[in-house]
């Protein structure tokens, strides 16, 4: 849940990138790492194996700028994607405001991409929150590849497995390249300042 | 406990506590950090230069996976950590379910002084919640 100091006028609101084991989530934020390093005043936190995959989760907090008075303060998360790590992936959930699905958008990763938001929605119901009430992002990551001949899935079936019943913003991204990274970060921080504003003010 | 949003007569009320249990003894850094990585106060001595935000974002972590382990011994929880450094120590103890305070301190205190007065701001800060 956000946080919002009174006395200091400084609002904290939490967003987590999830989705399946290497679907590129810690590369949207070493993107916008890159991209946005004026708005970024430290050092991005990445806790990972020896491998360079995610063990805990990446840590990124974003100055957003003054909004009515407040500085707005957002802390960019991302959660280990390995199966294995779904103990890991709830801790991280504490507390989220905001989520952007980062999904996978090869052929060969179908039916991980629908497992890993199955997932998110049962892991959301622990904390009492919807995964229909929440602000979320969907993000079909790695459309790049389609150059280079590897199968993509047409981002109609993606929307079909993964945003039928959902129905919130999506968008076809390259997180190597920065195609739409920015445009889904700009997405999921407005979804989630306005339902916070909604809950808190 | 509503946490989500705290007055400023409790932020001050709490920074009056944690100015003089533990920044009058000579602690470098004092943080109250909810479980979910967010700081709710922070006072330093005027000197040292923490990066606090992802520093709690790390410390909500580390105790929820210390949480855990104690899980698996069969404990409720380990309520204090404390990591020793040459220089630099670190001491998290926990307020109630939500909350967690860490005071990061020097060679100069000793653990055992230091122990005694964050029990002394613990039970003035969970008396002040009690109080809303």
């Amino acid at each position: 849940m956000s946080f919002i100091n009174l006395r200091e006028k400084i609002v904290q609101v939490k967003v987590v990138y999830y989705g399946p084991g290497r679907g590129g989530k810690t590369s949207n934020l070493e993107y916008i790492n890159r991209k946005f390093s004026k708005q970024i005043q430290s050092e991005m936190v990445s806790l990972k194996t020896h491998g360079d995959r995610t063990l805990f989760f990446d840590f990124l907090p974003f100055d957003m700028g003054k909004i009515k008075g407040y500085e707005l303060k957002i802390q960019l998360y991302t959660v280990p994607g390995q199966v294995k790590y779904n103990a890991t992936r709830k801790l991280v959930l504490k507390g989220v405001d905001g989520l952007v699905f980062v999904a996978d958008a090869q052929e060969a990763m179908r039916e991980k991409n629908i497992r890993s938001l199955n997932q998110l929605h049962e892991n959301l119901k622990e904390y009492k929150e919807s995964i229909f009430k929440i602000p979320l992002v969907m993000q079909y990551n790695k459309v790049d590849l389609r150059d280079q001949g590897i199968p993509i899935l047409p981002t109609s079936v993606l929307e079909q497995d993964l945003n039928s019943k959902l129905k919130v913003p999506y968008f076809e991204a390259s997180a190597l390249t920065g195609y739409n990274v920015p445009e889904t970060l700009k997405k999921i921080i407005s979804l989630t300042v306005v339902s916070v504003q909604k809950k808190l003010l | 406990m509503n946490y989500g949003v705290v007055s400023q007569e409790q932020l001050e009320k709490i920074d009056e506590i944690l100015s003089e249990q533990l920044i009058k003894i000579g602690v470098d850094c004092v943080i109250i950090i909810d479980m979910a990585g967010n700081i709710i106060t922070a006072k330093d001595n005027g000197t040292s230069k923490y990066d606090v935000y992802s520093f709690a974002a790390l410390a909500a972590g580390n105790f929820a996976t210390v949480d855990a382990m104690a899980k698996l011994v069969g404990e409720q929880e380990f309520s204090l950590l404390f990591h020793k450094g040459t220089d630099c120590n670190i001491h998290f103890s926990k307020i109630d379910d939500e909350l967690l305070l860490i005071t990061m301190f020097g060679k100069h205190i000793s653990l055992g002084f230091l122990r005694l007065n964050v029990v002394k701001a613990l039970e003035q800060i969970r008396r002040l919640w009690a109080g809303k």
